[in-house]
Parts: structure tokens; sequence; C-alpha cells
């Protein structure tokens, strides 16, 4: 008995020392970054057989191994950016959540753009006003990671004449931005965002402002008098959308007439009572036209 | 409880919640950021964690539906089906958030912010504990907003600069 007990201690640490080894030898080692949806390798050192597990709210994958060997992972593995654990397992080992040997590493989204997200407001709005159309993009690989590498962006609004404006924007953490004139003549303007061999387009339909110089004439006609617009164009030439009311007012013996007509044809018109020493005005909007008294 | 026993239940509730710091900085764009929308926003964003949290900690997507929308949503739910194939459940706790807010979109429809976050990470695989780390990572997050609240529509931890 006295001679077994220190052959048992023996024996004990000797087993103690052999699992030491065998911790001790055990690691996991891969790249500190990885691009996405690239091959990567892990090497597991150690003797046996084993599990490596990759945890991230992204993605987890598992995968049985051979300890001192390299394990590869194909093309597509692991796509989506973000930061992972790499914890190797070994085979039988009865270690505990704090022994295992864990490695942290990056997935880095590819350098290339695959898609922009591309927002640009409004879709519809009065000519020539500074600043007012604005496109913002988030650029996007092919796996949609958002990448944060700086890239430039291009940013192009062309009317239908072919002039247009350009910026060049450079992304900053995925995200650019810029905002431009909306042109002097109405029609539809293409809005192009651009990165790289990617480009997304959008529409915006650039209206005419309001009236300008409204003016009005007032002619007789059986009995009645006709008041009618010229036609009716913005600030810089372009015709008022057919709809847009215009307000005539007849002011005669203390009272008042006033009558709403949408334009129709670019001119709105309408026919008022014939009274002596009448005063007509005409309004679209905000804009105030001329004022014609009414004298036979 | 040894938390609570010592300090009380006020103290050990307040050490459950991660420490938030906000950088004053407005963000890039042509609007300011009102405060109303910024204190929504990181509210909203941290709800975001929680529900992560719990969704990967009992495999259930559903738990993502009120803060994450898009591919972020997308993502979280194949993380989980991925871990519910292999018996695996993982536990993020969150400890801190040091928040910036980089960029809101002229037409207020997204919001960009930065986290330098501080967490940790446990992984289970058929319950048994195989892993425990102490994670700090810089987080890329893209709100957009939804019918009552943020949405996370982009999570993604990027390497330190």
């Amino acid at each position: 008995m006295r001679r077994g007990f220190p052959l048992l201690m023996t024996g004990l640490a000797l087993a103690m020392m052999a699992d030491l080894a065998i911790a001790q030898e055990q690691g996991i080692n891969l790249p500190k970054s990885i691009e996405a949806g690239s091959v990567f390798s892990v090497r597991c050192s150690g003797s046996g057989e084993g599990t490596v597990y990759i945890v991230g709210p992204g993605q987890v994958l598992r995968r049985d191994v051979q300890l001192g060997s390299t394990t590869s992972f194909p093309a597509g593995s692991l796509t989506h950016a973000g930061r992972y654990l790499a914890i190797l397992s070994a085979s039988g080992s009865s270690s505990d959540a704090g022994s295992n040997p864990v490695s942290s590493f990056d997935v880095v989204p590819a350098s290339e753009p695959a898609k922009i997200s591309f927002l640009a407001r409004p879709s519809r709005l009065p000519v020539d006003i500074h600043d007012a159309i604005t496109g913002a993009v988030y650029l996007f690989d092919t796996y949609q990671n958002l990448i944060l590498t700086p890239m430039p962006v291009s940013f192009d609004l062309t009317n239908p004449s072919g002039a247009g404006q350009k910026r060049s924007v450079t992304t900053r953490d995925g995200a650019a931005w810029t905002a431009m004139d909306s042109s002097a003549h109405d029609g539809t303007d293409h809005f192009v965002a651009s990165a790289g061999d990617v480009s997304s387009a959008r529409a915006v339909v650039q209206v005419a402002g309001d009236a300008c110089n409204l003016r009005m004439s007032v002619t007789p006609s059986d009995g009645k008098l006709v008041v009618a617009t010229d036609p009716v164009r913005d600030c810089s030439g372009n015709a008022v959308p057919d709809g847009t009311i215009v307000t005539f007012t007849e002011a005669a013996n203390g009272s008042k007439t006033t009558v709403d007509v949408p334009l129709k044809r670019g001119i709105a018109k309408v026919e008022m009572p014939e009274v002596q020493g009448a005063i007509f005005t005409v309004a679209s909007g905000v804009s105030l036209g001329n004022q014609v008294r009414w004298e036979k | 409880m040894i938390c609570c026993a010592a300090f009380g239940l006020t103290a050990c509730l307040a050490a459950a919640q991660p420490a938030v710091r906000v950088e004053p900085s407005q963000p890039q764009g042509q609007q300011a950021l009102a405060d109303q929308t910024r204190s929504a926003a990181i509210a909203d964003y941290l709800g975001a964690w929680k529900s992560m949290s719990e969704a990967l900690e009992q495999n259930r997507p559903g738990l993502l539906d009120r803060d994450f929308t898009g591919s972020a949503k997308d993502e979280l739910s194949a993380t989980i089906a991925q871990q519910a194939s292999l018996g695996m459940r993982s536990r993020y706790r969150d400890l801190a958030h040091d928040l910036q807010f980089v960029f809101y979109s002229p037409d207020g429809l997204s919001i960009e912010m930065t986290d330098d976050a501080e967490y940790e990470v446990q992984v289970f695989v058929h319950d048994k504990p195989l892993a425990a780390q102490r994670m700090h990572a810089r987080y890329v997050v893209v709100l957009t907003p939804g019918a009552a609240r943020w949405g996370v529509r982009v999570l993604q931890a990027s390497p330190q600069p």
C-alpha cells in the first residue's frame, strides 16, 4: 500500500502533464483578415481529430479537421463581412469553454462594388431650384456587404438636351451623397450614380415653376366680357402645365367676383359680367398679373 | 445573485445594461439630425442588439422581426438556421457601445452610424459550452425607418481603423 501510493501519484502527475502538453500543442491559426467569398485555410496544431467552428452573427460553419494539418475552405464558404470566432474542439477532449483554442478574425467586403443602392429625391419638382435634387448611395459587394473602403462615386444629372451636371464624391463608411440644381428647362432628366463597373439610374421629372409675367386681356362678347390670359409661362420660359389654377377677380360697385380657372392649352379664359368701371385682376399661385379697368 | 445581495436589485439591473457613449458630432448630409430622431435611433439600435442576442441564443428568427430589416435580417435568420442545424446556439452580451452618427441621408430615409462595441460571445454545442470570448469590434450600422421604429438594415463589423 505504501509502495503503491507514490506510484499512483506519479501516474496521475504524468497523466496531467500529458493533458497539459496536448492542451498546449492544440491551437488554431488563420489569417487575421479574409476577403468575403475567398478561399482560406485554417491550420490546427496538435494530433488526432477535431472540429473547427466558425461563429459570427453573419454566418456559422462547422468542419471536421485533422489536427496537425491545414484545412482549406473553398471559395464562397464565408461570404458575410464581420468579426468571427474560430474555435477548435479536439475530439474526445473534455475541455471546458475556457480551454478550447479560440482565434478571432475579420471577413472584409470584396473591393469591387457589385450593387449600388441609390436613393434620388424628389422624383418630380419645379425647374431652376438650387440644390433641390439629392442623391444618396450605399455601395455593396456581390455578397451584399457594405464596402467600407473609400471609393469614388460619380453622380450625373442629364437633361433631354444632353446638358447636365456632374459630381464626383468619395464614399465614407460606404455612403456618399450629393445635391444638384434642377435645370432651367422642363422635361425628364436622368440621374445616374456609378461606381466601378456598376451604375444605377433614376428619372427626375422637372416641371415648369410658378407663373411669371402673368398677363391678361379683356374683350367684349355678346354683352359679356371674355377675360383671358396670354400663354402662361414660368420665369425660364417653360409653359406652365395645364390644370394649374388661375384666379380672376372682378371688382365693381363695392362687390367682388372671383373665378378659379384651370389652364387649358396654356391659357386660362372665362366670361364675366360687363360692368362699367370694373377692375379685373389675375393671379396664379404667388404670382400676380396685370390689372385692367373696363371702360366701354 | 451575489451581486443582487451585495448591491441591491437596482445596481444589478444597471450592471446588466451596456455602457453607452454617443459622440456629439453631426453626421454628414444635407440636414441636421434632430435630437428626437437621434434618441429614437439610439434606443432602437440598442433594442436591436437585445433582439439579436435573444434570437441567436434561442434560435428563434421571429425575434428579429421588430428590429431588423432587409439584408441584416436575412443574414441573421440564415445564421440562426445554420446554428439550429448544427445543434448550436450563441449568446451575445453587449457590454459597451461607443456610437457616432456618420451619415444622415438628405431624404431622411437612412441613418448610418459606427459603434465601437465591446461584447461577450458564448458558444454552445448541444447546450455544452464550447467557447467564451470577449470581443471588441467597430460595427457599421445602417438604419431605415419602419412603421413605428428604426430598423437595422446593415449591421457589419469591420477591422479597427
